[in-house]
This record gives C-alpha cells, structure tokens and sequence, in this order.
C-alpha cells in the first residue's frame, strides 16, 4: 500500500463508518409499524416532507457520478460540458405540474412504480412490462456508474485493489436491505452537507490559488481555442446539439424509476411544488462544480493513467491540504450510495410489481412481495459491482448513454398519459418499439472522435447524432434520444389513427379524472394502500363482469 | 372485454357534474419562460459582458436558475387552492365516492 495518503483515507473511512451507523438506524426512525410491507419499504411509508424530499430528491437526481463527470467532461471537451446547468435549470418548470399529477393518481390507486400506472391507464400489462423492462435496464448502467465514482477517488487516494468497492457496496447493500429508502434519506443529509461544504470551500479557495476566475477561464480558453476555434463559447456547430442534449435529458431524467420513487415518497402535492423551487440549489451547486474542470486546466492537473474521470479529486489533493480532501473524497462517496441505493429499490419495486406478480406469481402475498423486492434490490447491487469488476467501465459509460436515449421512450405512455389517453395501447406499444429501434440504429452509427479528429471508434461513441446523416445539409448535431422520440410519437399516433379505425377495443381506463388532482386531505386518498389489491380498485368490477382480462 | 364506449365503472366526479379540481391555470404558461429561453442558445453564446472574470456564457446560465426559481414560485402562490375551495372539492369527491358506491350497489342487486 504505497503511496496512500493515510489522512485522507482515515477521513474518508469515519464519514463511511458514520454513515453505515445511520443507515442501519434509519430503519428505527419515522417507523411505520411493519417494514415488511412493500410500501413500508420501498418508499419509505411516503410521508417525507419538504425537508426530507428536498434531501432525498437532491441526493438522487445529482449523482456522485454527476459530480465527478461534470467537471471531467468540462475539462475535456469545454463549454459542452456545462449542458448539465440548463438541463438541471429546464427540469422543474418542465415537471412542475406533471408530477404532482402523478403523485395524487399513485396516492389515489396505489400506485408504487411508472409501470403501475400505465397498466391501469392503459388497461395494458404488455405496454407496463414494457415500461417495466426500460426502467431497469436503464437503471442497471446507472448504479454501476456510481461505483465509477467511487473508483475515482480511490484512484487518488492511491488505494490500490477493487476490495475497498466491494465493501463499500456489501454495506450498502445490507442497510438499504434492512431499512429501505429511509437509509438514503437519512444518509443524504450527510452527503448534502459535505457536498455543500466542500463546492463553498472550493469555491473561495481555489481561484484565490489559482490567481482570479479571469486565469481560470483564460486558461480554457487557451486549451480550447487549439480545437474548434471557439474557446469557453461553443462552436455555431454545437449550439442545437447543446439545447437539446439538455432538453432531452431533462424530459429523460423523471421517467428514470428511481426519480419517481423520491417522488411518491412526498407526503402532499405542496410538497413537491416547493421542491420545484428548492431543489435548484443544486443545480446552481452542479454550475460550480462544473467549472471545477476548468480550474483543473489552470491548475495544470494530469489525470491519473488517463482517467478523465480523476480530475476533480486530483484538482481536490493538490488544492486542500490533505484531512480537506479527505472530506471532500467522503462526500463524494457517500455521494454515490445514496442514488444507488434508490436507484436499486426503485428496479427492485418494478420487478416486484409489474414482473414477479404481474406475471410470475400473481397471489404473491405483500410479505412475499417484500421479501422479492429486497433480494432483487441486492442482486442489483451485487449486478453492478460485478459489471465495474469484470467489464470495463466504459461499457457502463456507453451503456447509461444508451439508458437515457431508451427511458425517453416511455415518455409517450407515462407522461403524456397523465394528460390524456389519446393513444392506444397498441398505438404505445408500436411506438415504444419504433422508438427504441431508431434510438439504438442512431447510437450504433456514432463513431468517437478524438482530440486529434481521427475515429477512435466505430460506434455507440456519443449521444450527438450528426443530421447530415439523414441528408440533411448542415453541421449540426442532435440529442438522439430526442430524434427518437419524434419517431416513436409519430408511430403512436400512426398506429392509434389506425387501431381507431379499426375499431380495435382500447381497453378500461381504470384511474378517475378527480384522481390526477387529489389531494392529501381527500378521502380517496390512500396513505398505505394494500399490496394484496393489486388489480387497481377501478379494475375489479370490470374484471368480474367480462370474466376476466385479456 | 369492455370497449372504449363503455365509460369507466364507479368514476367520481365525471358524470354527475360534480366539480372536478383542475391543474389549469392561465399563470401555467409562465413556466414556459424557464423553459425555452435557457435552451436559445445562440443568445447567450458569447463572452461580453463579463462578470467578475466569467464570460457572460456561464453567468448567465447560473441567472437563469434563478429565474426558474422565481417563475416556479410565482405560480406555485399564484395556483394555491384557497381552504374554500379545497373543502368545497372533498366534499364533492366524498358524495360522488357515496353515490358510486350506492350506484355499484344498485348495479349488483338490480341491474344486469
């Protein structure tokens, strides 16, 4: 264990301590009277308020991962980097009144997952299988990419060996299966609190060090100008590319399950609404902590054997002296727990509910059900830590690229179903496919270009698709989740024109107009609703009337 | 299989002209501004005026989380339900839910 900075290494190992210490406390506090129930467990006997949803929902939508790429990507590729602060600025207004629709329907009805929602509204378990299989596969990528996170700061600490990830993530996995989403929630006021503290330090520290913000933007610039000849700007060619990379990761990032666990976790409507106004203080945080990637071009920083990814935490050693950058390192860390442990819980809930009871053992029992969701939780967990084990992480890079171009295309079915059931369940479904097809072709014609301008590789090497390829005459470039969006709306709407004609029966819409705005005080509010009743309430008469489903 | 036709069975509130609660609002639409004016890019894409060293490009972005803020705001105070109108609307939900149940009753001893 040579050259390991054993100040930094203690500091980060208290915090860790720390952290397991709550996370198995956490089962005890604001505790409902049995975990075993799936609601109890998965999202948390939902009765966060503002506080704690701002908690939860900040330490699950910004990543460590976020905060460790941000920067990376700033430092390498420049201006481009800093989509994350327009995505994270466009993501509230753009949500503002779509969740809180389906925060009241899930109340109403009882429902824990996306999938839930959709089965019912679209009186399809085909298309909620369908939505159930995007969320997870989209979901996988991103857990392990937190353990990316990690990896980097053990990197810099020069701890040496991949036992230190496993053990990280083995007690991880054993708190979030004792306790459910109250571990996370708790956890992240610790993580919040570091991660604050550290943005606040480096903030004042670092461009004092460096000689002012104009040596550290002159310093970009100089790197930059090399290139394209745009410097911090962007070049005329990536301006659409910008917009909508940002656009569609915005319309992407609540459809993600784990997004929607927080969600449902909120105890009112009002709630959540002044989350919409709260939670962009971290997006003004993840605007700092992008430009940490250019105080690491004026710092002269080399990332460790190339990894990109290590620039942050080596920016933090040479900047801090070392018990700092101890804690800086922990709040990155437990940074990534907290997303990957509802990141797991929410692929957990999906398999339980719209996959193990929907089809597997449809009288599972809600004991039977827990039990399912917590060793799918794990198995998830122990998925991830094997994939950054024994694949190359650029794989999970590549692979969480293509998680946010597929989860927009469930888009169709579990936001615009919020508003309308205009579509079809078949129209949803051909969409789904038309989509997911379109996204996947795109993604494999993108080659990696590299600084020098040469194709580094053939495909799936970016999210930029080049319209020139559909013969169009100019430059730009578009987010291809976006591009295939367009094609999987066009396809619904195509398909539903046709299913209509046909006169195809569209199924019984078992959710009420009233439900999408209830609010906590109705008495149609459910607060624990019973897993046993899984044929949403709408449902039963008809299900008894016609004999039963498809 | 019931067809569309068929309205759905025991909905509160849709037939029998009880007040449905609405999310629509006309200060909605002022969520639009944080929305498309951080995504013209070509607007911003610049280096003057600066701001203490930092070129308009980012500072501005960092101003329009501010802006998102103030827009989400104003609506989220514009929007409130007032206490009358919240319980004007539980009371109607609690009727219809009744009356459905009445009717589903009714619908089971009788009809069919």
């Amino acid at each position: 264990m040579d050259g390991v900075d054993v100040v930094e290494l203690s500091i980060v190992i208290f915090f860790f301590i720390v952290v397991t210490v709550m996370g198995f406390v956490a089962s005890r506090w604001r505790r409902a009277e049995n975990l075993m129930h799936l609601d109890e467990w998965g999202l948390g006997g939902r009765n966060f308020g503002t506080w704690i949803t701002w908690f939860l929902l900040g330490g699950d939508l910004y990543t460590a991962y976020t905060f460790v790429a941000v920067p990376a990507l700033m430092f390498g590729a420049g201006a481009a980097g800093f989509f994350a602060v327009p995505y994270t600025v466009v993501i509230y207004p753009l949500v503002f009144l779509v969740v809180i629709r389906l925060w009241s329907v899930s109340h109403v009805r009882g429902y824990v997952t996306p999938a839930d929602f959709v089965r019912a509204r679209f009186d399809s378990p085909g298309m909620a299988l369908l939505v159930a299989l995007t969320g997870i596969v989209a979901t996988m990528p991103y857990i392990a990419l937190q353990l990316v996170g990690i990896e980097a700061i053990l990197k810099a600490m020069g701890v040496e060996g991949e036992l230190p990830l496993i053990v990280a993530f083995v007690i991880l996995a054993l708190y979030t299966y004792n306790s459910g989403l109250r571990a996370p929630a708790l956890i992240a006021f610790v993580k919040d609190t570091l991660i604050y503290l550290t943005i606040i330090v480096a903030v004042i520290v670092i461009p004092v060090k460096l000689g002012g913000w104009d040596a550290i933007f002159g310093a970009a610039e100089e790197k930059f100008s090399a290139g394209t000849g745009a410097g911090v700007l962007l070049p005329a060619t990536g301006q659409l590319g910008y917009a909508t990379l940002a656009l569609g990761s915005a319309l992407a990032l609540f459809l993600y399950p784990h997004s929607l666990t927080g969600v449902l976790a909120a105890s009112n409507r009002d709630v959540l609404k002044r989350n919409m106004s709260a939670l962009p203080v971290y997006s003004l945080a993840l605007g700092f902590i992008a430009l940490l990637g250019f105080m690491a071009i004026a710092a002269g920083v080399t990332p460790i054997g190339g990894d990109g990814n290590t620039v942050v935490p080596v920016l933090f050693q040479e900047m801090f002296p070392s018990w700092f950058a101890g804690v800086a390192f922990a709040a990155i860390g437990i940074g990534a727990l907290v997303p990957a442990a509802i990141m797991s819980i929410a692929a957990a809930n999906l398999f339980t509910r719209n996959i193990y009871k929907e089809f597997l053992k449809k009288d599972a029992t809600p004991r039977q059900e827990a039990q399912v969701a917590k060793i799918v939780s794990l198995v998830v967990k122990f998925g991830a830590v094997a994939a950054i084990l024994f694949i190359d992480p650029q794989f999970s890079i590549d692979l969480q690229l293509i998680g946010g171009v597929i989860i927009l295309q469930t888009l169709p079915a579990v936001a615009l179903g919020l508003y309308t059931r205009w579509l079809h369940r078949g129209g949803l479904i051909a969409g789904w496919f038309a989509g997911m097809l379109a996204g996947l072709v795109m993604l494999y014609n993108i080659p990696r270009i590299g600084p020098d301008g040469t194709v580094v590789r053939e495909h799936f090497g970016g999210s930029s698709f080049a319209l020139s390829k559909l013969g169009l005459d100019v430059a730009s470039s578009v987010y291809t989740g976006l591009l295939a969006l367009l094609a999987n709306l066009v396809v619904a709407v195509l398909v539903t024109l046709l299913l209509r004609a046909m006169k195809v029966p569209d199924g019984v819409d078992a959710t009420a107009q009233s439900d999408y705005t209830a609010e906590r005080e109705d008495p149609t509010f459910r607060d624990l609703p019973d897993p046993l009743q899984s044929t949403p309430p709408g449902l039963e008469k008809t299900v008894g009337e016609s004999g039963g489903r498809r | 299989m019931a067809s569309a036709a068929t309205p759905p069975a025991g909905t509160p509130g849709r037939t029998d002209g009880a007040p449905v609660r609405s999310d629509r609002s006309p200060w909605n639409w002022l969520l639009l501004v944080p929305i498309v004016v951080p995504l013209l890019v070509p607007l911003f894409n610049r280096v003057e005026p600066t701001l203490f060293g930092w070129p308009f490009f980012y500072w501005v972005q960092l101003v329009f989380v501010g802006l998102g803020v103030l827009t989400t705001v104003i609506v989220y105070r514009a929007t409130r339900r007032s206490p009358a109108d919240q319980a004007a609307a539980r009371d109607a939900i609690s009727r219809d839910a009744r009356d459905a149940a009445a009717r589903r009753t009714h619908d089971r001893d009788g009809g069919h």
